[in-house]
């Protein structure tokens, strides 16, 4: 869902051309050497951004991917085959996601793939995805309104982040206005349409919602920071709910906490801040502040502590943090594991049919399940952030959300259902009983 | 058997007497209250919270400020309380009797935002009359942010025996917005209230007024005109908050363009690695903090002091090496130097993403560049008025340089006329590497204080390079002085823009207007004259 290129579309006239071209010739350089291998493994691609600026973010991803092959290969491998990892780098660059997702499938013929973090490079290789007919599991939270075929989305879906963490901040903190403060990109447009709706049918009037956008990394927030502290001296109990992007959060927060607005204050509850985010902040200013995700690293369960461990061991780091779209990719690879397991076969029509109702562990001691919709069940958590940079759990959903590939509070979806199962049809639209198929 | 009997009755009774004599001691409120602590629940720890504190009991200060500091203790299993103190001594919170030591499955009492807010307001009701004038003052602020009718009594206590005059205004706002809120005062008393909460003025005493709920005819009146004069009085400090941004974003501009001013405005090099050369004093800022953290911590107030002087030496030594090995050769050629010195941007990114790694790095504000202070009605936070005067000092330093040093001389010289100077005795070429490792230099400082507001990533510089070249292009190329103009033009205008057109139709408008502007006079606000623009 983030999308870091921020600069770069002014930039992006003169130097596109270059850019293109270094980053292809460099990654063209790095992949020959992993593209011959024998037939007895089956190959699993990892498309995530290791240079530009998204590598901040994914590279973690492709280290959790490789280090899943590694336990998996431990156990025996699936079917009897090794797995083998085939990694490559689209550089940030949504067109060369296309290109090597094309490369991944045709040259390389890997089972299945991981990867993409902004919706734009997900959106950029959907399209080979359904050509060639292949699988990508996606691990990061994004907008929904989306259900296809080809794709497994393993990370939040709106209303298993978004929908939860406003309800607990309008129950436990009797917050009455909001201030829904984003970067200005599709993941946080239609969310912020999404709460918008949502808090309107709760009874929030118009002047109690103030919606802000900001560019991609920006860095001056005096402004903002300050109107914000305006619109939350209206006598009402005020919450800000960010949809911030990555690298943007940094001064943001900072500017907050020079001007003196503090959590017991102001709460923001930010749903692209996670424990790899922190990493970069001194975070005693932002004592109390929220974020909602499925996953912390802090919360104690049997699955999460072996698993911290293991990856402490794998990436010899024994202060390197997980995060939520790691156990995404935790549970997404599991799960297609137990498929191909399953159907003893890495074919890919056969195995998307197989992952509908398959289960696996997710690390924080419950179950998920992948739904008709190709979506997953799963728990959602509120974290306050404490001084070392870690979460405390404040509240957690008492069962596991359902994903909703559709939000139920937009006009445009709130007939539509993804069904792959029965209907076969990722966008049916219960009212009309008709499948509005890839037209819309 | 009669013995057997008697002996088991004796037991009996003793048990029993020993309850009744125990009961007193462990179930009264306050220790019921603090038992509460040990139940791992925000609801039973909030009621906790309000027992305890109105309990009157003298352990009520030290549990509440410790739970304030993570020092709270409690024992999920024996619902047993514990207060540790920083000496390591710890005392037991029900009874106040000090104990060998906290049993290893106590863990700290959990808090979360709505129980802080009712610590702070425990805290202040607690700490009224405490002899610290600035803790008194806290106190003050608190019982006026939570306004509870609970601690009005201790306002007025305090309020008596009040002598520094700002305490005592505080505690007179306080105990005017606990009688606003509270149902049965008179209304005579709510009006002088509102009067007193008007006077205070600011974005809090608005916050009140507009959220006081249900209240006599005349008092809604009152404060709807309050609200008003408040509103009115806002929206000027406003203004002058609006122009304190725009030179504080100015100087962020100045500061990421004036590296830029020297490389590309007096030598004429389109380099697009300069944004690179901050993001390498930021990282040098970044070393020399791991360093201190690790080493010296005591140091870390100066960390900035002595990352300044490292980051100038980096970064101008790399531009020297760049200048030498690339530059040079690519002289008369701007389309080649744009590619090669991008080419050199993206190399020297992943270069300190593979050093580094590739997210971002936890750099510190010093203790006097964190916070804010007020001034009437604005906020000022110190680490932008510092970067302000650092910006200002390095533009003076710079002017000095190139005006009364030798090696400024020569460079004006070189840059006017090139053949001229040569044949007067310059060096030429190692002017050149000098300017453009000066022009680095500063890029590099640039760096340090960048660390302070942004990111430390291999991305930062790109974040910079664009606004850099609109400074200098705008200011007019090869004048220093254009470029602090064109600097606090843009900041200002930028920051006037944003509150009317929102941060990203601003930024739209600045480029358009910019655009128009440039179309007008190609040379930027300050156009050279003479020679040297043939040159």
């Amino acid at each position: 869902m983030h999308s870091k290129s921020t600069h770069d579309i002014a930039a992006s006239f003169s130097r596109r051309g270059v850019l293109a071209a270094t980053a292809g010739l460099m990654l063209g350089l790095a992949s020959i050497s992993s593209a011959k291998a024998a037939d007895d493994t089956i190959k699993v691609g990892v498309l995530h951004s290791l240079s530009g600026t998204m590598a901040i973010s994914e590279t973690t991803l492709k280290d959790t991917i490789l280090f899943l092959i590694d336990e998996q290969n431990k156990k025996g491998g699936v079917n009897g085959k090794k797995l083998e990892a085939v990694v490559v780098d689209p550089a940030s660059n949504w067109p060369l996601f296309a290109e090597k997702a094309r490369e991944l499938i045709t040259k390389d013929k890997v089972a299945v793939v991981f990867g993409c973090w902004t919706s734009v490079s997900r959106k950029s290789v959907l399209p080979v995805f359904k050509e060639l007919n292949s699988i990508l599991f996606y691990p990061v939270q994004y907008e929904g309104e989306e259900s296809e075929r080809n794709v497994f989305y393993t990370g939040a879906a709106p209303n298993q982040q978004a929908i939860p963490a406003v309800d607990y901040l309008m129950k436990d903190e009797k917050v009455k206005r909001w201030v829904l403060a984003g970067t200005d990109y599709v993941y946080p447009r239609t969310t912020n349409k999404i709460l918008e709706a949502y808090l309107k049918s709760k009874g929030v009037a118009q002047e109690d919602i103030m919606i802000n956008y900001t560019p991609f990394g920006h860095s001056d927030w005096q402004t903002i920071v300050a109107d914000i502290k305006k619109f939350g001296s209206a006598g009402k109990k005020t919450a800000v709910v960010s949809t911030i992007n990555g690298d943007a959060n940094v001064p943001f927060y900072k500017e907050l906490g020079n001007q003196g607005i503090k959590a017991k204050d102001i709460p923001v509850v930010a749903f692209s801040v996670g424990e790899e985010e922190l990493a970069g902040i001194d975070t005693k200013p932002l004592l109390g502040h929220l974020a909602a995700w499925n996953y912390f690293q802090s919360i104690k369960s049997p699955e999460n502590e072996k698993f911290i461990k293991a990856w402490q061991t794998y990436t010899k780091n024994p202060k390197r943090v997980t995060n939520d779209p790691m156990e995404a990719h935790v549970i997404g690879f599991d799960m297609w594991v137990k498929a191909v397991e399953k159907v003893k076969s890495t074919d890919p029509d056969k195995v998307i049919d197989a992952l509908p109702g398959i289960e696996a562990k997710n690390l924080t001691g419950g179950t998920s399940k992948m739904l008709p919709n190709h979506h997953i069940t799963k728990p959602v958590f509120i974290g306050e952030i404490k001084a070392n940079g870690q979460f405390d759990v404040v509240w957690k959903t008492p069962g596991l959300v359902a994903g909703d590939a559709w939000s139920k509070e937009l006009d445009g979806s709130k007939d539509l259902v993804g069904d792959w199962v029965g209907k076969k049809c990722g966008n049916f639209n219960t009212k009309t009983n008709k499948c509005l198929g890839s037209g819309s | 058997m009669p013995a057997n009997l008697s002996a088991r009755f004796c037991s009996l009774l003793l048990s029993l007497f020993l309850i009744a004599f125990a009961l007193p001691a462990f179930a009264g409120p306050f220790e019921d209250a603090v038992a509460k602590f040990a139940n791992d629940d925000f609801s039973d720890t909030d009621e906790a919270i309000g027992a305890v504190a109105s309990s009157g009991n003298k352990l009520a200060f030290p549990i509440i400020s410790a739970l304030q500091d993570g020092r709270l203790m409690a024992d999920p299993d024996s619902k047993k309380v514990y207060v540790t103190g920083a000496d390591g001594k710890s005392i037991d919170a029900a009874t106040g009797e000090s104990v060998a030591s906290v049993p290893d499955s106590a863990s700290a009492v959990r808090l979360n935002n709505r129980l802080r807010r009712s610590v702070d307001a425990a805290i202040g009701s607690l700490t009224l009359q405490s002899p610290d004038v600035g803790t008194r003052l806290q106190a003050a602020q608190s019982v006026f942010k939570s306004h509870d009718e609970t601690a009005l009594e201790a306002v007025d206590g305090a309020l008596a025996k009040e002598t520094n005059k700002s305490v005592k205004a505080a505690l007179g706002d306080a105990r005017a917005a606990i009688l606003l809120f509270k149902p049965d005062t008179a209304e005579v008393e709510k009006l002088e209230a509102v009067a007193t909460i008007k006077a205070r003025g600011d974005q809090e005493a608005l916050a009140l007024l507009t959220g006081m709920g249900d209240q006599p005819a005349s008092v809604t009146k009152a404060a709807a005109s309050a609200i008003g004069s408040i509103q009115s009085s806002l929206a000027v400090w406003s203004t002058v908050q609006n122009a304190w941004y725009g030179l504080s974003l100015g100087s962020v501009l100045l500061l990421a363009a004036i590296g830029l001013a020297i490389t590309f405005g007096v030598m004429g090099v389109i380099n697009m690695a300069h944004g690179e050369m901050v993001m390498i004093g930021a990282y040098v800022t970044f070393v020399v903090q791991d360093v201190i953290r690790t080493r010296y911590p005591g140091l870390f107030d100066y960390s900035l002091l002595i990352a300044v002087p490292l980051a100038f030496i980096v970064a101008g030594a790399l531009g020297v090496l760049i200048e030498r090995s690339i530059i040079r050769f690519l002289y008369g050629r701007p389309l080649e130097t744009l590619l090669a010195t991008w080419g050199l941007s993206l190399v020297l990114q992943q270069a300190v993403r593979t050093m580094f790694g590739p997210t971002n790095r936890e750099v510190g504000n010093p203790s006097w560049m964190s916070g804010a202070f007020e001034l009437g009605q604005i906020t000022i936070t110190y680490n932008r008025l510092w970067i302000l005067v650092f910006t200002l000092a390095v533009f003076v330093i710079l002017l000095a340089m190139l005006r009364y040093t030798a090696l400024g001389l020569e460079m004006r010289a070189v840059t006017q006329n090139r053949r001229m100077a040569a044949s007067m005795g310059i060096a030429t070429s190692r002017v050149d590497a000098l300017t453009f490792g000066l022009g680095s230099g500063i890029a590099g400082i640039a760096g340090v204080a960048l660390s302070q507001i942004d990111n430390v990533s291999p991305n930062l510089g790109q974040s910079y390079i664009i606004d850099s070249f609109m400074v200098v292009v705008f200011g007019g190329v090869g004048n220093l002085w254009g470029t602090l103009v064109g600097a606090f033009t843009l900041g200002i205008a930028n920051k006037f823009l944003e509150p009317v057109a929102g941060a990203v139709l601003g930024k739209i408008a600045i480029l358009v207007l910019i655009i128009l502007f440039i179309q007008k006079r190609p040379r930027g606000l300050f156009a050279l004259k003479g020679r040297a623009v043939e040159a």
